[in-house]
């Protein structure tokens, strides 16, 4: 089934807000082993001068992927999921994203391209503050294994 | 090693004058079963089953089980994370994701990390980390690149 190439360049409108709590920041550091205090101890995140409790490296790629969701249930963007492998992922942290930050994520398809018989769909992620403050920019590339693999 | 979360983590974050370009990083080994990928399935709210439903991954093309690229990208960080002093001087991450890790039922798999200082800019005391991961022989990060702010 082929990926549609219309969608390249859309950028859909921010999401609905996603609320950091410090409960998902030690659930999540915990299922990737950081061991950092400064994910489950704010007095330890205070010290070091944040607000909260901060969410590990790799944390927003729960908000992104939820963004990424917008375009990969799509009916009409073509995209079988149970085909879906993830090809790239980058993060830029703006600053960490903290517990108690309020964010939307505005999506972006950057490029939908055809490779060896899979197709390959690059999105980026801008999350913020619900006052626009910038947080993290989230990048990543899916590719979508052709029928022959 | 044990990757569950302890109390012991370093307290201050690692000074730019101590690092040199060609710095290793101390290697750690990342031990992954099922259970390990149901759980970063439920932290993460990423529940595509050929994470954990091997009937399923085998139907769609897949030697087995494979663990999400992501915790691979997120338990791999950790050896840079410790290594900084503070997870939150990570400003940059990014990865390829080359080679599945193929998780079997019984025996789990392990994934090498290991880290070499690449860059250092004495401006932003930034420093840039590259990792290499492996499991069952094959790399399975490329480009693996963590940028990270010192003291």
């Amino acid at each position: 089934m082929p990926v549609n190439a219309d969608f390249q360049g859309r950028v859909y409108p921010p999401t609905e807000t996603y609320r950091v709590s410090a409960a998902k920041i030690r659930e999540f550091a915990e299922a990737v082993g950081s061991s950092d205090p400064v994910h489950v101890d704010a007095e330890v995140a205070r010290a070091r001068g944040y607000a909260d409790v901060i969410a590990p490296p790799t944390f927003a790629v729960l908000i992104a992927q939820q963004c990424d969701a917008q375009l990969i249930s799509d009916p009409e963007a073509g995209i079988d999921f149970s085909r879906v492998v993830h090809g790239e992922q980058r993060f830029t942290h703006h600053r960490p994203l903290t517990a108690g930050d309020a964010v939307v994520g505005t999506l972006h398809v950057d490029a939908v391209r055809e490779a060896g018989g899979h197709a390959m769909v690059t999105t980026r992620t801008e999350l913020a503050t619900e006052t626009g403050e910038a947080v993290c920019t989230a990048t990543s590339t899916i590719v979508i294994r052709g029928d022959e693999s | 090693m044990s990757t569950q979360p302890t109390t012991s983590a370093p307290a201050t974050v690692r000074a730019f004058s101590d690092v040199s370009v060609g710095d290793a990083l101390p290697s750690i080994t990342v031990h992954v079963d099922r259970a390990r990928l149901v759980q970063y399935a439920g932290a993460s709210l990423d529940r595509n089953r050929i994470h954990w439903d091997e009937p399923f991954a085998k139907k769609v093309g897949l030697p087995d089980v494979i663990a999400h690229g992501m915790f691979t990208m997120g338990s791999a960080v950790t050896l840079v994370t410790d290594w900084v002093g503070d997870a939150g001087r990570v400003v940059e991450y990014g990865v390829r994701f080359t080679k599945p890790v193929v998780v079997p039922y019984e025996t789990g798999a392990d994934i090498e990390v290991s880290g070499i200082v690449k860059a250092a800019d004495p401006e932003t005391k930034r420093v840039t980390v590259e990792l290499t991961a492996t499991a069952d022989g094959s790399k399975v990060l490329g480009r693996a690149l963590a940028v990270a702010r010192l003291d």
